[in-house]
């Protein structure tokens, strides 16, 4: 019971996470119908700006250090949103525009190199011409504390923290800020018009190009929201080219498409169930396979139901 | 008539009139591939006696790199350049055709031999420069070469089941269960038992070698295999792969993979299954994906899925870029020159995957369908004087 229980917390704090980057994977894909490879690497991006951030505040990880007051974690926060949207339409706007024609597989190899630069990039650390630089550097760093690590329940041996709370609240109210702005803005349908036709939506006098950047921006801003949630519930970050990343954002990319991709709740969804489905493998399966039972839902998924759970069938035509 | 069926043949009437007779025998491609095969074996045959002595160990390795990416990047373009599928975890099945080889061999030559040493070898020679060379036609090299087949209908058989799934639909799903697959298959193999060694020699004689199959040394690798793949079974290797690829795109079949790459939907208009031929193109590259795993890891000695992880997808997939998306001429090109280059670039080793990457967006931007494109290097000369007919 007891071990429900905290496996049940872990996986919705974990599925929020996956939530949220899916978010990223499935308005792009709903816009521009192609995965987009550097999201994963967006996120990474996220929680190194985080820490980055957070550094320049002062704040250093470690047992004596105080957790600073409530706002500076919110402006982390916002800082980090901000850098990451601006990375995201730079990327877009560089690497992706100048293909807009191109067939698919040239996006996608794009978005490959984008990915590779992005992690790489983020790893450097040098001399040059006698100058010492850094970027994030090819170490593993602790995360500091922005928030008090404090129990806020127990129930019977299972603990609810303050950082799952945070998580989990941060979560939710960017998804239903997401779908304010989807569902009841004019950028919001001028997106869902773009999604629908792109030609049909210019005719109709919107700025075609101006809504792709913003898609990209809204996308990357999620991503690096999710990279400083995952930031402070982890507090390791492993260097920006290590597999952990990409194998986040994969599983996030996962639940995109076992939701539905391009549906906006599918992904939420897909999110939440991709975290129970893995936290309930580790809990009662095996801990040695934990990508393994995500991968094999992708599988599964694709076979059954090739649309996702919230997705509908769409027919090509010529 | 018999010009009637030739240009039937050419204009590639549909099915249902064509006759039974037009089709060749299955066993035709036999005396078809048999002269390149010579010539490879000659050309391989040549390298191992000739080239290898003059170029040192330091020169022969390399040569013997070339020659393992030129299988990974010609298998890798059937999928990716000529049927257009978006595949990206092709170390993983590297990684399985390596993994079940190196077991093979070195666990078979302790149940064969009692050692995990070289056997056998007619035309073994050592020589000065440190046995480089390894031992050539052997015993052990039946063994080599059984194992190098099992590792690649290994990987296939994955292949056939990653494919099958995600194939169906259209679209970039294999590229993302290709990636899956790879981060499992590199999982699974780093999550196995110990290894086995010489003093438990008793205990493997006496294992089934399905159940040794399970041991394979985990996070550690799996170490001290018989290194058998010398030049000359590397080379026939890379003849063998070459054949098959460009005999492949000159076929009808190819013709029907190179439409699924235009148009899947008019490719399906003229009659292409395209989730079946899709499938088999996956399954043929699977295949020699896994040979060429079992090459690499007998070659080195040892194999780690560690180091068979997304870099090594992405290496590969490079190069089928760089050279053309549906070149193979293009494709051994860039496989012989990404070889070469970190040699040459040791000292900007730590931008290798920067520049690498930056190579891979602008090569997109300013020239998206690679160095050669879909022609081989031989078309380029033959464009002023098009050939008649069709």
């Amino acid at each position: 019971m007891t071990q429900l229980i905290q496996t049940l917390t872990d996986g919705i704090a974990v599925g929020s996470l996956y939530a949220l980057i899916a978010l990223g994977y499935t308005l792009v894909y709903g816009i521009l119908q192609f995965i987009n490879f550097a999201h994963s690497d967006v996120f990474a991006l996220g929680a190194w700006l985080s820490f980055t951030i957070a550094t320049w505040f002062g704040l250093a990880a470690g047992s004596g250090a105080t957790t600073p007051p409530w706002y500076i974690g919110l402006a982390v926060l916002a800082l980090a949103m901000i850098g990451c949207g601006i990375v995201g339409f730079l990327i877009e706007r560089l690497a992706y525009k100048p293909l807009r024609a191109a067939p698919r597989l040239n996006v996608l190899i794009t978005a490959i190199g984008v990915s590779l630069l992005l992690e790489n990039v983020g790893q450097l650390e040098g001399m040059f011409r006698g100058h010492h630089f850094k970027i994030f550097g090819p170490y593993p760093k602790a995360m500091p504390a922005l928030i008090p690590d404090r129990v806020l329940l127990h129930f019977a041996a299972v603990q609810f923290r303050l950082v799952d709370a945070v998580v989990l609240g941060t979560a939710l109210f960017l998804m239903v800020a997401i779908q304010w702005l989807v569902f009841r803005t004019r950028l919001g349908m001028a997106m869902r018009a773009v999604s629908f036709n792109h030609n049909s939506a210019a005719l109709m006098g919107i700025n075609v190009s101006r809504i792709i950047s913003a898609t990209f921006v809204l996308g990357s801003m999620l991503a690096a929201a999710a990279g400083f949630l995952y930031a402070m519930k982890y507090a390791q970050l492993k260097q920006t080219a290590d597999n952990v990343w990409v194998l986040l954002g994969l599983k996030a990319f996962v639940a995109a498409v076992v939701g539905g991709i391009g549906n906006i709740r599918g992904a939420m969804l897909g999110g939440i169930f991709i975290g129970l489905i893995e936290f309930f493998g580790v809990a009662y399966l095996s801990d040695k396979y934990r990508d393994v039972y995500v991968f094999s839902l992708l599988i599964i998924v694709l076979l059954v139901r090739p649309s996702g759970i919230l997705g509908k069938a769409t027919v090509e035509k010529v | 008539m018999a010009e009637t069926a030739m240009l039937r043949k050419r204009m590639s009437v549909s099915a249902s009139e064509s006759p039974e007779e037009l089709r060749p025998p299955a066993w035709s491609f036999v005396p078809r591939a048999f002269a390149p095969l010579l010539v490879g074996t000659v050309v391989a045959g040549i390298l191992y006696f000739f080239v290898q002595p003059a170029i040192g160990g330091f020169g022969s390795n390399l040569l013997l790199f070339a020659g393992i990416n030129i299988i990974l990047a010609v298998s890798l373009t059937i999928v990716n350049g000529f049927t257009g599928q978006f595949s990206i975890g092709h170390a993983g099945f590297m990684a399985l055709g390596g993994y079940t080889a190196a077991a093979i061999v070195y666990y078979g030559s302790f149940k064969i031999y009692g050692d995990a040493s070289f056997h056998g070898g007619l035309v073994s020679w050592t020589g000065r420069a440190g046995g480089f060379r390894g031992p050539l036609l052997g015993s052990g090299d039946l063994l080599f070469v059984g194992a190098t087949v099992a590792g690649g209908i290994v990987a296939a058989a994955a292949g056939w089941l990653v494919g099958l799934p995600s194939l169906r639909l259209r679209g970039d799903y294999l590229a993302i269960v290709t990636l899956g697959f790879g981060e499992i298959v590199r999982v699974v193999l780093q999550g196995t038992d110990e290894q086995l060694r010489r003093y438990d020699l008793e205990l493997i004689r006496s294992t089934p070698m399905l159940k040794l199959m399970n041991k394979l040394g985990g996070a550690l690798g799996f170490i001290g295999i018989p290194a058998y793949s010398t030049v000359f079974w590397v080379y026939l290797w890379v003849a063998i792969m070459l054949i098959v690829a460009v005999r492949l795109k000159h076929s009808s079949y190819g013709r029907a993979l190179l439409s699924i790459r235009e148009d899947e939907i008019a490719a399906q208009a003229v009659g292409v299954n395209i989730t079946r031929y899709k499938v088999r193109a996956f399954v043929l590259s699977s295949f020699f994906a896994g040979v060429a795993g079992a090459l690499y890891a007998l070659q080195i000695g040892s194999i780690n899925a560690g180091e068979l992880g997304f870099q090594r997808s992405f290496e590969i997939l490079i190069m089928v870029v760089l050279g053309g998306l549906g070149s193979v001429s293009g494709a051994t090109l860039a496989a012989i020159i990404l070889t070469a280059l970190p040699e040459v670039l040791r000292f900007v080793d730590q931008y290798r995957m920067i520049v690498y990457s930056l190579l891979l967006i602008i090569m997109m931007i300013v020239r998206p369908q690679g160095l050669f494109g879909v022609r081989e290097a031989w078309d380029l000369f033959r464009r002023r004087r098009p050939r008649g007919g069709a």
